[in-house]
């Protein structure tokens, strides 16, 4: 397969970045998209693909290329993680594109995130909202009840567990017109709060999460559903309402 | 109660109430203006003493009240939240789909109420502020005679242009009905008035297409059974309720 692919290129968080133009040649179908990218860096960096403004290799993001550890951010032509449903971009294939397209790739676009360089943005505001609450505190006595010695209902469990497959990648933020955090801090808030060790901090939990997910700079919620749709975790909507509930009850409560 | 006001979640709440508590306004609103439909003196006189009704009734000046504070509320909590999202991505991006991943109403709620407001504010002057402070045509029996606001027909009556009531033999027999049929009637018309109006329902079908379900979701209404109901009973309000009104002004401007 050619690609022409159209990246944003930006040396540095304070730097002015702007849309480049590449050629790439002798794409298998059967590559990943990062592959592909890889591709392109080696072009860049042997002299054989031309670096327009010489930035050098693109730089993104990525870890475990096989779709769990949320790191590989990209916004291709108009969708997080690219046109696949259910994925993230390093299990995004270049089938799913034709001979000759042009790609646009962007990075996620949020205050809240701040651009590096390049594709690379700074997530660390997902951190400080899971410090500010997406925890259970446990004392290591050695006296810990056994997990599995406590009955929980089966919706409780599934329903913990479909929420706890999030991997934090900000597709929802970077999908949403808002920049809305909400699909991810509920997924955190439901997971824990389902579960009976996490259950004794839910009302605290709710309301420090979503006050520290406020202060970072994220959009409020506006019920697009734009998320859910991008997300390649497949976290539902049902989180969020889920988590409204919760905050309101915890509204009313003195903790 | 911490940050009872301020924080994204609260604010969603408010809108959903005050957005909710609107869409009964218009379900009230919508059987008073059908009564326009009913043909003759009939019609007229019915029309005019609900008129006379909705402006005195301690019952309803009450709702009357809640109802603008709801109008006031959901305007500015609604400037306040697309405000604080505008802010929460600075930048956009150069190559975006939105329409891949939520509806077209979903995205625009704040271009839609702003088209609403400003039909509300046209609205308001034209019949309202008409109604109570302009000069408006009194309502005058089959025979010609004037109408007090109570419905009493003043045989051979005449009504003081300057305090507004009936005479009869030197002595004030009443406060005299307004005709707030004709006032209408003659607005109707008016070909840019019909197609204002028009306009402006169509404009609160898309804000209720999306907005009546979004409204549960956000005081945390998701269930696999009643939400699908919701949607569907959203889908229909946002239809019929803004036809109806719509409707009255094409068929007066036709007959
Ligand atoms: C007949 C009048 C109106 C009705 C029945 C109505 C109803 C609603 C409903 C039910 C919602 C959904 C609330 C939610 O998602 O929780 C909503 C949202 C919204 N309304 Fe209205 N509305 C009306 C007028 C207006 C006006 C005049 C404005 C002017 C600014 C406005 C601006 C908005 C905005 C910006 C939202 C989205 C808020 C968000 O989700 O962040 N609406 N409306
Ligand atoms: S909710 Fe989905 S899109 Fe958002 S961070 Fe988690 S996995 Fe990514
Ligand atoms: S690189 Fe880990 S999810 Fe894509």
């Amino acid at each position: 397969m050619k690609l022409t692919l159209k990246i944003w290129r930006q040396n540095g968080p304070e730097e002015k970045g702007e849309m480049v133009d590449y050629q790439v040649s002798d794409i298998s179908e059967d590559m990943s998209f990062l592959e592909m990218i890889d591709v392109l860096n080696e072009g860049i960096i042997d002299g054989s693909i031309d670096d327009k403004g010489n930035y050098g290799p693109v730089a993104f993001d990525h870890d475990c290329r096989e779709g769990i550890c949320g790191m590989c951010s990209m916004y291709i032509n108009g969708e997080a993680h690219g046109p696949g449903r259910g994925v993230t971009t390093c299990q995004l294939h270049m089938r799913e594109f034709n001979d000759g397209e042009t790609i646009y790739i962007e990075p996620w676009r949020s205050k809240a995130f701040p651009i590096v360089k390049d594709l690379v943005t700074d997530r660390s505001s997902f951190d400080r909202i899971m410090q500010a609450g997406g925890y259970v505190s446990v004392n290591t006595s050695g006296n810990t009840q056994d997990g599995n010695a406590i009955p929980i209902p089966k919706e409780n469990a599934d329903w913990a567990f479909d929420a706890a497959t999030c991997i934090g990648c900000g597709a929802c933020v970077a999908s949403c017109k808002n920049s809305s955090a909400m699909l991810f801090v509920s997924a955190k808030v439901t997971q824990l709060s389902l579960l009976p060790q996490g259950d004794v901090e839910r009302n605290r939990r709710v309301k420090n999460m979503v006050k520290q997910m406020d202060e970072e700079g994220f959009g409020n919620c506006t019920n697009t559903g734009a998320c859910e749709v991008e997300c390649p975790k497949g976290i539902s909507l049902k989180n969020i309402a889920r988590m409204n509930q919760e905050y309101l009850k915890a509204s009313f409560t003195t903790e | 109660m911490s940050g009872f006001l301020n924080r994204s979640l609260v604010k969603k709440y408010w809108m959903a109430a005050t957005g909710l508590f609107l869409c009964l306004f218009l379900v009230g609103h919508v059987s008073g203006n059908l009564q326009l439909l009913i043909p003759g003196y009939e019609g007229k006189l019915q029309f005019n003493e609900y008129a006379v009704f909705m402006t005195t009734n301690p019952a309803v000046k009450v709702l009357s009240y809640v109802t603008y504070f709801s109008i006031l509320f959901h305007v500015i909590d609604g400037i306040l939240l697309t405000r604080a999202n505008k802010k929460a991505r600075p930048q956009g991006y150069v190559y975006n789909k939105p329409q891949r991943n939520s509806i077209w109403s979903s995205r625009n709620m704040g271009i839609l109420g702003t088209i609403i407001l400003v039909f509300i504010v046209f609205h308001m002057q034209d019949f309202w502020y008409e109604y109570k402070f302009g000069e408006i045509p009194y309502m005058v029996s089959e025979q010609g005679h004037p109408i007090t606001k109570s419905g009493e027909v003043v045989v051979d009556g005449v009504i003081n242009s300057e305090s507004a009531k009936v005479m009869k033999n030197g002595e004030v027999a009443g406060l005299a009905m307004k005709d707030l049929h004709e006032e209408v009637m003659e607005a109707f018309q008016v070909p840019w008035i019909v197609i204002v109006y028009v306009i402006s329902m169509i404009a609160i079908a898309f804000h209720l297409w999306h907005g009546f379900s979004s409204a549960f979701q956000s005081i945390g209404i998701n269930h696999d059974k009643y939400t699908p109901i919701i949607k569907k009973a959203g889908y229909a309000f946002a239809v019929v309720i803004p036809l109806l009104f719509a409707i009255i002004p094409v068929i007066i401007y036709l007959k």
